[in-house]
This record gives C-alpha cells, structure tokens and sequence, in this order.
C-alpha cells in the first residue's frame, strides 16, 4: 500500500470520496477496487452519520440510503479490512465526531489502522479540538487530515500547517459539499497563499464536479476531491454492476484527462 | 479563545473549519459588548419598554392550596412581549449582530417561540431574517409560521432528515457555513459550539437575578427549589444561574419523558442520553450503538430536541442540580390543572416544570417554597390540546 503523500508523488492527485454503505457495503467494496483499477490516487470512504451538518443533499441522501442499508461504522471497518491486500491507492476515512466517540476514540485509531486506513477526516473537529484523536491516529501511524477554509486567518492558517499531516484539504469556498451553483474563480491565489505555509500536498475539494473545474483546481492544486458529482452520477445504478462501471469508467477517466498524468 | 470553552468536560467547538474564524469573531463582540456600557444602555430599555421586564413573580395561592404543601412562586416568563424568555436571548443576540455589522439574521426554531422572538427582533431592527423549521413543526405549529410571516422573516421549511428541530439546526448551520460573511446565527437555547451556550445564558439570567430579587422582598429568604422545564435548556439556565452559587437551594431541571422514558419515545437527554457531540458542543446526546442521533418525541415541539445545553450536562454529572422527567399526560394534566387554579394558560413546554411540581411538592412542608420558571403562554398550543380533546371524546 503506498502512503498518503506518496500518492500525490510525481503527478496531480484525483482523490474521490464516496458514502461507504450507498446502498450496500458490497456495492462500495465493488466501488472502491474499480476506482483504485481506474488510476484513483486517494480513496475518501465516508462514514454515513445521520446529521451531517457540512454536506449538502447529494451526501446528506447517500448517508440516509447508507444507513438504511444498514452500514455501521463497525461493519464498514471490517469491509476495508477484507479489501486490505485489494487494494494500492491509500484509503482515507472521512466521518463526523459522534461516529468516533460512540466506537471509541482509541479502538477507532488501532481498528482504522488494522483495516489498512491511511488518514482521517473529521470535518466538525478543527484541530483545537481534536487533539486526543490526532495522536491517537499518529500512534498508529494514520494521519489526522485536516482543512482550511477560504475565511481561515493566516494565524489560524499557521496553527493548522503545524499540525497537519499527510495532506492539506483545502475547501474550494464557504458552504458544504456539492454543487455550488456558482462557477469557481480561480483558486491560484487561494492555493498559493497555503502554500507559503507548508509542504504538504494540497487537495483542493467541494464543488468541484466537471472536468473543467476539475482540470481549473489542479492547475493550482496539488489534488482535486470529487464526491457529490460522483455520488450523483451512481445513484440511479443501485446496485448493477454492469450499470456502475459503465457510468464510473468514463466519468473517471474524464476526469483523470482534466486532472493531468504528470505534474507540470 | 479569550473565555473558557468548556464547563467541566462538555462544551467545546465541533465544527467544520469555516465557522471556527465566525465563533472567534462572535466571541470578541461579545466579550466586547460585556465591557461595553453603551450596549447594557440599549439593551435595559428595551428590555423594560418593549419586552415589559422585569416580569412579575407570582405567587399562586390556589396551587398551594391544592398542594397543601410548599409554597409555589411562578416567574411570569408568559408574561413577555412574544409570549415566553425567548425574546430576552433574540434581542440580545440581534442588537449583538447589528453592532458586528451582520445584515441578515438565521435561526431555527421548533415550537415557533424562538422564530417569533427573532422575527420580532430582527423587524424592529430591520433585519433580513430566515428562520429554519422543521415541516413537522411548520404543522403542528401553524399559528407561529403565520406570525413569522407577519413580521417578515422567511420560514424555510426543513425537509431533510427526521423533519423537526435538529434538522432545522443541521440546515441553519449549512446556511451559516455558506453566508458566514453576512449573515449572523440567533441560536435559541444554550446549546451549539462556544461562545453560544455561554452567551445565550448570559442573555437569559436576567430570570433568574429579578427572581432572586423578588423572592427576597416577598419571603426575606431564597427559594428551596427552582424548577423550570429542559429542552435545550435556555430557560432552565437562565432562572438557575442565578442561585448555582447557593448551595442550599435545590435545581431541578424537568425533561420531557413524552411517552414514558422507556418506550423510547422521549427527548429525556440526561435522564437517558450519553455525552456524545451534537450541533458543536459536546454534551449528552439522545444517540444509538452506531452514533446515529435518535429522534426525540414530545408532544411539546419546545423540548423535542436530542440533545441538551453542555452547561446543564456538567451541573447533572457534578450533582449540583437534579434532572427528572414528565410524561406528555402529566403535562398535559398539568397544564390543564393550572388553567383552572390559576387562571394561567401556560406552554405545553412549561407544564413539564408544573407537571414534576404537582407530583412533589404537596409532601414538602407548608414553609418550603419552591420556584416555578414559567417560561411561556400556551396560546400557541391550542390546536394539540383541542385535537387532544376531540380524540379523548372519541374514545
């Protein structure tokens, strides 16, 4: 399994994040080793939770269909344990914080990294708040990701570029996750100015959903994270096979094209 | 952060990174407005002029008399321009948002009572305002919808998730996240990330200081027990923050046990819930093995809420104040028995504070006076208890 930064090494990172469990965990397994075989550099696998407060529909929805298909954050560890060996591209779990307190802050770190998880996500636990977990997860050698927002303070910006590890998820701009309606500005400016703060690869995420404005982020950026647009365009394909990958294959590779084999 | 985020283990700021440069912002005007006496200036008159503070302390003979034991005070919240406490936390945070700058107000709201009293501020203020409701409570809370409307705030109607009011919350902070530049979140109890629980009670002990007060010049001595209703939590904090200091006065919280705590059917978060973080604070939660938030059941929309202000998670796991339930029909009981003792139609919400008051207070000797906070009017109930009345004659 390659480690988090290495997957950002020598080109444009495509990062995908897709609801563990919509509509089965059978289906995300059968999910996850295509999107790995179709050249995705980071895998995003979220935890369903019932009130996701920084994502908009598309998630919102595939967490209820998750949920209802009756995922737990127990089951889906045990999925990505027996998808261990399966699979090269780094798994990154990315979840809310009661998810992590009802299993438990310290058997969540050591079964995340027996089911072979690279990082963490937890999109309602800034960094001032989550130090237990960060070092929980470093102990076992998973990474704690954290983001920045468009309105982080250069001070905060700092705090936060100390602590991070694996990878910077910059947030394309204020609001929760899908499409934003609005087209992106360019981010160079965003981009370069979180840049002056760390070495770390930086992948830039929300609302980026076409090729275009996937091609338009990874002119700046380090990586380009696609959910909704991804969750969207599988949803009506339940669970046929068939229907998944002939829907996924050439969004993917769409999408693979825009974000560039090579770094520049 | 300039102030304690936490009391004991519960509080904190569990959320996304967007909002984290907001609440440091909120944080400094409102620390700022503490230390500032041209904010209090404003704020006393309106307090005494349009929401007709102080409010009175009342004590209600025929329920001692029914009693036949402790002496009974309300503290006559119902009586507040808007109909309950709501309005003490609306106008502050509202004069707050103007002095930051924020043009357009968001806030949720679940009976109504929270909308209205934002609404009301916000139009007094000439604020955009939207409040988010959940459609569940968009029904069964009709009358409050068309007074937001009247006063021109927009009522959004929440469809997502279980449809009531922590949906409502989900979708105000998705709101917030978007317009955080702009836009100003009137939260309504002592709930959500820091500053909020902190400064919501801070706007809402004003209860409970006239209390003391009131109580001193009508008994010379304070009060043996306070009791006031707990859904988030705001009313309850505000009449007991007052008397956390003296220990020798008992705070009961009473929660909603909608239809028995062990039906499941309930929003009884401390008697039943575990800490666990919902809507930014860390506090206890109503949520299952998985982490999922279980929806909570009342019959008043006012407490069916999963989750409870963090300040009242530390004063229950340090003992310093008690937290039982009520049952919707002990409410409903007791709301219907205070009608025709006192003369008072109090809210569903504040009949769970009355209902554990009926039920305990007629053993306590005749010299024990126990303080009720009677956060709002019942008007806006109407329609559950007529439809209630119309089945009971059914059956």
């Amino acid at each position: 399994m390659k480690s988090l930064s290495s997957a950002f090494e020598g080109k444009k990172a495509l990062v995908t994040y897709i609801a563990a469990g919509d509509p089965d965990l059978d289906t995300t397994a059968y999910l996850l080793k295509l999107l790995d075989t179709e050249g995705v550099d980071v895998l995003e696998v979220g935890i369903p939770f019932s009130d996701p407060l920084a994502d908009g529909p598309v998630i919102q929805q595939a967490s209820q269909r998750a949920l209802a298909g009756g995922a737990t954050l127990k089951k889906i560890l045990g999925m990505l344990k027996d998808l261990r060996n399966e699979i090269s591209a780094p798994r990154v779990l990315m979840g809310y914080m009661n998810s992590v307190i009802a299993y438990g802050q310290e058997k969540f770190a050591a079964d995340a990294a027996g089911a072979g998880v690279s990082g963490v996500i937890i999109p309602d636990l800034p960094f001032h708040q989550g130090e237990k977990l960060a070092s929980l997860l470093r102990e076992q050698g998973v990474d704690f990701i954290l983001m920045v927002t468009p309105n982080t303070p250069a001070e905060r910006l700092r705090g936060i570029c100390e602590r991070a590890s694996g990878f910077l998820y910059c947030v394309s701009r204020l609001g929760v996750t899908g499409e934003s309606g609005t087209a992106g500005a360019s981010p160079k400016e965003y981009i370069d100015r979180i840049r002056s703060h760390t070495s770390l690869p930086l992948a830039l995420g929300f609302g980026v959903g076409t090729p275009e404005k996937a091609a338009l982020a990874a002119e700046a950026a380090d990586g380009v994270v696609v959910g909704s647009a991804l969750i969207s365009l599988l949803e009506p394909c339940g669970t046929d096979r068939e229907l998944l990958r002939s829907k996924a294959v050439p969004f993917l590779r769409s999408l693979r094209e825009a974000v560039g084999r090579t770094r520049r | 952060m300039k102030t304690s985020m936490y009391f004991g283990p519960f509080g904190g700021q569990y959320v996304p990174e967007t909002l984290v440069p907001a609440l440091d912002e909120l944080e400094k005007a409102y620390l700022a407005s503490l230390e500032d006496p041209s904010f209090s200036a404003e704020m006393a008159p309106l307090l005494r002029d349009y929401v007709g503070r102080p409010s009175p302390l009342y004590f209600a003979p025929r329920i001692t008399e029914s009693l036949g034991g402790a002496k009974v005070y309300l503290k006559r919240e119902d009586l507040n321009h808007t109909g309950a406490h709501k309005i003490n936390n609306a106008l502050g945070q509202v004069l707050l948002a103007r002095r930051m700058g924020k043009r357009r107000i968001i806030a949720e709201t679940g009976a109504g009572m929270h909308g209205v009293a934002t609404a009301t501020a916000a139009a007094l203020f000439g604020l955009e305002c939207v409040v988010y409701m959940g459609e569940e409570d968009v029904h069964r809370q009709a009358a409050n919808v068309a007074r937001m409307d009247l006063l021109g705030a927009k009522v959004v109607s929440v469809m997502s998730g279980t449809r009531t009011l922590k949906d409502a919350v989900n979708e105000a902070i998705r709101d917030w996240v978007t317009t955080v530049e702009d836009s100003f979140y009137v939260i309504g109890s002592v709930m959500g990330p820091h500053p909020y629980p902190l400064m919501v009670r801070d706007f809402q002990k004003i209860i409970g200081e006239e209390a003391k007060a009131q109580i001193l010049e009508k008994e010379g001595r304070l009060p043996d027990q306070v009791v006031a209703c707990v859904g988030g939590g705001s009313n309850a904090m505000g009449i007991f923050h007052a008397f956390v200091e003296h220990p020798e006065v008992a705070l009961v919280g009473v929660e909603a046990a909608g239809r028995g705590v062990e039906t499941g059917l309930h929003a009884a978060t401390i008697s039943a819930g575990k800490p666990g973080v919902l809507h930014g604070s860390y506090s206890y939660v109503l949520y299952d093995g998985d982490g999922q938030i279980q929806p909570a059941h009342s019959i008043s929309a006012g407490l069916d809420y999963p989750g409870v202000g963090p300040e009242h998670s530390h004063l229950a796991e340090t003992g310093r104040a008690s937290y039982v339930s009520a049952t919707d029909d002990e409410a409903v009981e007791a709301f219907r028995r205070t009608c025709r003792l006192e003369g008072i139609i109090p809210a569903l919400e504040s009949s769970h504070a009355l209902a554990h008051v009926y039920r305990s207070a007629g053993s306590l000797p005749k010299d024990t006076i126990v303080l009720v906070n009677l956060s709002g009017r019942g008007d806006k109930d109407m329609d559950t208890i007529l439809s209630l009345q119309s089945k009971e004659e059914q059956s």
